[in-house]
């Protein structure tokens, strides 16, 4: 069954991508939907097996690399936290893919875009099924591979394709942090098997090591690290570049640029959570860095605040929802950094739906208006799509986390467990928490405002022509509508909760010491709820009621204004200190050191001085006996003077 | 084994050349049959390297299927034989030569008879090089096969094929002087040119290091290394596509093999003491041409770099001594060998119609043509060593190999593979996406049957060992073990002398 569930996926990819052509639109998309719905079924199969009966396993398919003593293989892993991302994975995929058939129904390349959905899903299962952090890279790399297809999807684009190669080597710059972290944890456990990782994990604890000490001439510098924290710490800004968190979350937003379908798939629901997967499954070496976790903390609360400020002020309906996703992954990381990783996971099932929800809707929204994006120039639809602006308002709901939707439940008991974890670090984070979950209601509420209220602001298309999207784009949204609302109260006890006699993460999630059952003051339970609440008015009044005063606060903040809507200006600082010296350096190196400066010198150099020789050599046959016989003399003489003198 | 297989595999393909050389070109039909008889030779020698392998055991690191024969009294002898590591070296050649001969159709107009004999006498070398027991035998087949290439690029190249043909032999002969000098001292001091034999008795630890420095000036240009790799993309860009492949895919791991073979196995104590000189060379090659090959125009000339970049890995690996190391530099080879062969022959089939280079005279083939879009993705993918490629397995390992001696190489060398990703990505963008704008595009027809039947041999190779290197892994294994032994011991009783 585990089996079907991956491979399912991989063979409606091919036979979609390879057969597209010879069975048509409409059974490629028949076919892939058919079958990734088949896997989600069997994945909640699986799940609720591994609920009631504790069902593990670990299924070894083939082996993969042997070199000396490294043997990886090709395996699927069942255990609670990997049949938690079996379900979230397929059940959103399949919804995705049956919205697709909708979304897409006037492109030309159907069969290739479904092809890529499948391959994303199947790509996206050896990645949470691996035993061994090889298979999980293979994965991780698979993912990542998928979504620079589907970004640069729409390949006539010039912004669809940068982005694509944006996303791609921002991503790269991650992997090279992780791929370094499994060189370590190779070069220390001599394996690269979970298990037998964790096990070993305890020996270690103490063991520091040099950066530099085994490379022989820079040991003078070598500085001591602890291990632990080095592993944590590399394995980290891979999880940071696929989970684009603050200074690699860069390539998020651009990557807006691909289908709609695949930013609510990818870009939300599940490959940008892959980072927050990776903290959660080394919760066994986690535990043991205190430094790694305090980092992880402080960088997941930065991105929480810094995209949530982004997000206030951005028109690009999709941008919006993308920096929201930023910011949501930021809240599980800083819930991985104070130790709730069950919660981290929580946070991560519940904003699956909501987030997938979100999207959807948007580009139900953006199908309505024949491409427009810019929330500026939308308004007062609501009448006009009312499934649409329905399941928005649920999913905005959910994602601000008012009161028993299912972001209400995760969100608040990630703020509770920062308040809870008692260090500086986890108040801090409480609180950031609580002003960021403000900034996200108001930011939501603006894009539900401006988008189906007010007044009608596009001059290209009329009113009338506002048309709701296909039943098949209206079904999905209605299941995740279903669950934004009802998973967070279902599942709450399931993910949250443990007692002594039952424990759903078993051993899949590490707990060095236990979570704090206590109960934070009644203030901190208290005020988001009542935040998110009252940004509904507060956001009518400023979106709706009186823009002038909205007008007012920017104008009297430009350069803050500015700043957030360049997004910090990350992109100009990066252009200016990595891409364009690595231009000038490429064309430095090739123009003046090997033509100017090797080719010169050598080979080039050479000629010339042969050359130069030999034209003087020529001179010598000049033809005159004269000649000849004066330097015959000359040597003559020269030998004579030789023999004599020694 | 009576049955000489080595020396068969080495003289067919001449045989063959041989025939070819009393054909008569005249006439179309002609020349058709005279390239049938070429890849008919061409394919039974892959047949019978195939059958080798079959034959070859790969649980011992014994030297399998030995021929010797006296040769100049006694002097000089003809040994050749095959472990695991040259196996799969002669295999890559067979499987290369029968696609470049199929690919000549388009690219070669004028005196094609003589381009396959040229082809197949390099074929005999180059095998001839990957199984030879003897240093005089290996310095002839490795020497000999700089002429054949020489004539390749002299005779059918491009506009500056002259410049090009002179820098490549003047870099390349130089090196090889050196060598020949240097087996001539071992011969003087040893008594024996015999590689078996050399490895037993090990080679005095006072001429160790200068007898590296002679084989390493001859490796290093043909790898190439940092700095002496410039005469590659002047040859790579002048070569015609048959030769460029040849010369990426095989002529250059003709090196690699050397420092395998000879620099780790005879040198021991100077290749310790040189490694800092090649790990330092290495980054060199893998930063700095990596840089360089993202800002060119020419898309020959990048993959060329390209190349330069991926044998920085390759040598990186081998100097780390470390089984990942050497195995991952093997697998980056033969990896490699697919993946330039495939990306040159890419490179010629967009050449070949539109008669340009440049990148900026592409944009847009996607919309027509798919299936060219298709491999040329699947060959960036495994330039840039995505897992699932066998360019993946090959830098992985290396890269593991390289972590366990020094973090500080390893993070270096990681960087290349983030500039790996860029250059290649933005070449595929520039050529293959966006809009089409160039009007002579618009009539460009896709792969035909021969050039598709040629880039999908070379890709399925490619995704077969991505997911499954277990076949190359295990036919490695233990001649890479033994060779690490043969290191340790060898590095052990020179020192012991020495002391």
């Amino acid at each position: 069954m585990e089996i079907l569930i991956l491979f399912l996926p991989l063979a409606a990819s091919i036979i979609s991508g390879f057969f597209g052509k010879y069975i048509g639109d409409r059974n490629s998309e028949i076919v892939t939907s058919l079958f990734v719905l088949a896997s989600a079924f069997l994945s909640i199969l699986i799940f609720y097996n591994v609920i009631i009966n504790g069902y593990e396993n670990n299924i070894i398919i083939a082996s993969w690399i042997n070199s000396g003593t490294l043997n990886v293989n090709w395996s699927i892993k069942i255990d609670p936290l990997s049949s938690v991302m079996l379900v979230v994975v397929t059940v959103i995929s399949a919804l995705v893919h049956i919205y697709s058939i909708g979304y897409m129904s006037h492109d030309p390349h159907k069969p290739r875009f479904m092809a890529y959905l499948s391959l994303f899903t199947f790509a996206m299962l050896t990645l949470v099924t691996a035993d061994n952090f090889l298979q999980l890279f293979f994965g991780w790399e698979g993912v990542g591979l998928c979504s620079y297809f589907l970004i640069g999807f729409w390949f006539k684009k010039d912004t669809a394709n940068a982005a694509a190669i944006k996303a791609f080597l921002v991503n790269r710059v991650g992997d090279f942090g992780f791929a370094l972290g499994i060189f370590l944890i190779f070069y220390l456990f001599g394996t690269l098997n979970y298990d037998e990782v964790f096990l070993k994990i305890p020996e270690l604890v103490n063991k520091e090591i040099s950066l530099l000490n085994n490379s022989p001439p820079f040991a003078f510098l070598g500085t001591a690290v602890k291990s632990i924290d080095l592993i944590c710490l590399l394995l980290f800004v891979g999880a940071m570049g696929k989970s684009a968190q603050i200074f690699l979350h860069t390539w998020l937003p651009d990557a807006m640029e691909g289908p709609t379908p695949v930013s609510a798939l990818i870009h939300a629901a599940t490959m940008v959570t892959a980072g927050v997967f990776l903290v959660v499954r080394c919760s066994p070496i986690f535990e043991y860095s205190v430094l790694a976790l305090n980092v992880v903390t402080i960088i997941g609360m930065s991105t929480a605040f810094f995209a949530a400020t982004v997000a206030l002020v951005q028109t690009d309906i999709k941008k919006i929802i993308a920096y929201s996703t930023c910011s949501q992954l930021g809240y599980m990381f800083f819930a991985a950094g104070v130790g709730a990783y069950n919660v981290a996971m929580f946070h991560l099932f519940t904003h699956a739906f909501f987030k997938a929800l979100l999207f959807l809707g948007a580009g139900s929204v953006i199908h309505a208006f024949n491409n427009e994006q810019n929330i500026n120039k939308m308004g007062s639809v609501w009448k006009k799509i009312p499934y649409t602006w329905t399941m928005m308002i649920v999913g905005t709901l959910a994602l601000t986390g008012f009161p028993f939707l299912s972001g209400f439940f995760s969100k608040d008991a990630i703020i509770e467990f920062a308040y809870l974890k008692g260090n500086t670090t986890g108040i801090l984070a409480a609180y950031v928490g609580i002003f960021t979950a403000f900034l996200t209601a108001i930011y939501s509420w603006r894009l539900i405002f401006k988008t189906f209220h007010g007044k009608y602001n596009n001059e290209e298309i009329k009113i009338g022509k506002i048309h709701e999207s296909p039943a098949v784009m209206i079904l999905p949204l209605i299941v995740l509508s279903i669950g934004s609302i009802f998973v967070g109260f279902l599942f709450k006890d399931l993910f949250i909760v443990h007692s002594d006699n039952y424990n759903f993460w078993n051993n899949s999630i590490k707990f060095l010491n236990p979570l704090s059952n206590d109960h934070p003051p009644f203030f901190i339970i208290i005020i988001t709820p009542v935040l998110v609440t009252l940004s509904i008015p507060i956001s009518y009044y400023l979106f709706i009621k009186n823009e002038k005063l909205t007008d007012l606060i920017t104008e009297s903040n430009k350069s803050l204004y500015n700043f957030f809507l360049n997004k910090w200006y990350f992109d100009e600082l990066y252009n200016s200190i990595f891409v364009k010296p690595a231009k000038k350096i490429g064309s430095f190196f090739w123009k003046s050191v090997d033509i100017k400066i090797i080719d010169r010198f050598g080979p080039d150099g050479i000629s010339e001085i042969i050359k130069i020789l030999s034209l003087k050599a020529r001179r010598f046959q000049s033809g005159y006996i004269y000649q000849y016989a004066f330097v015959m003399l000359l040597g003559f003489s020269a030998i004579l003077t030789y023999l004599i003198l020694y | 084994m009576d049955f000489p297989i080595l020396s068969s595999l080495i003289l067919l393909p001449s045989i063959g050349a041989l025939f070819l050389l009393f054909a008569n070109e005249s006439t179309t039909k002609s020349r058709q049959t005279i390239k049938y008889v070429a890849l008919f030779v061409a394919f039974v020698n892959f047949f019978i390297s195939i059958y080798l392998w079959n034959l070859f055991d790969k649980s011992t690191f014994e030297f399998q299927f030995i021929e010797e024969k006296q040769w100049l009294k006694g002097f000089i002898n003809y040994k050749v034989g095959v472990d695991g590591i040259s196996i799969l070296f002669i295999i890559l050649t067979t499987f290369i030569t029968p696609l470049c001969i199929i690919s000549v159709n388009n690219s070669i107009k004028s005196r094609i008879k003589d381009f396959l004999i040229a082809i197949l006498v390099m074929e005999s070398l180059m095998i001839g090089v990957f199984c030879s027991l003897d240093l005089v035998v290996f310095y002839l087949f490795f020497e000999g096969g700089l002429i054949p290439m020489f004539l390749i690029i002299g005779i059918w190249g491009g506009d500056r094929r002259v410049y090009s043909a002179f820098k490549f032999f003047l870099y390349t002969l130089l090196g090889s002087v050196l060598m020949l000098i240097a087996i001539i001292v071992i011969y003087l001091t040893s008594g024996t040119t015999d590689v078996v034999k050399l490895y037993e008795i090990g080679i005095d630890s006072n001429f160790q290091n200068l007898l590296w420095l002679a084989f390493f000036s001859s490796f290093a240009v043909k790898t190439p290394m940092w700095p002496v790799h410039t005469w590659l993309p002047d040859a790579h860009v002048e070569a015609p596509t048959a030769g460029s492949v040849l010369l990426a895919a095989i002529l250059l791991k003709m090196a690699g093999y050397g420092f395998l073979r000879f620099s780790i196995g005879l040198f021991p104590i100077a290749s310790e003491l040189f490694t800092p000189l090649i790990y330092f060379l290495s980054l060199i090659a893998i930063i700095y041409t990596s840089l360089v090959a993202l800002m060119q125009e020419d898309m020959k000339k990048l993959v060329a770099y390209s190349s330069v970049a991926h044998m920085g890995f390759v040598t990186l690996g081998i100097f780390t001594f470390k089984q990942q190391g050497l195995e991952g530099s093997i697998i980056q080879m033969i990896s490699h060998g697919l993946v330039s062969a495939a990306l040159f022959l890419l490179v010629g089939v967009v050449y070949d119609r539109i008669h340009s280079r440049l990148i900026e005279t592409y944009g847009g083939l996607v919309s027509v043509m798919p299936k060219y879009s298709i491999l040329l993705m699947i060959f960036t993918l495994a330039a840039i060593g995505l897992p699932g490629t066998s360019g993946f397995i090959g830098e992985f390992l290396i890269l593991m190999g390289v972590f366990q001696d020094s973090f500080l190489v390893a993070t270096i060398a990681s960087l290349g593979v983030i500039l790996g990703a860029a250059y290649m990505l933005w070449l595929y963008k520039r050529v293959i996406f966006g809009k089409l704008i160039n009007n002579d595009l618009l009539k460009i027809s896709d792969l035909d049957k021969s050039e598709l039947f040629i880039l999908v041999s070379l890709a399925l190779p490619t995704l077969f060992f991505g997911f499954y290197p277990e076949p190359l892994l295990n036919t490695i294994e233990v001649s890479v073990s033994n060779l690490i032994e043969i290191y340790n011991y060898n590095l052990n009783i020179s020192g012991n002398n020495n002391g």
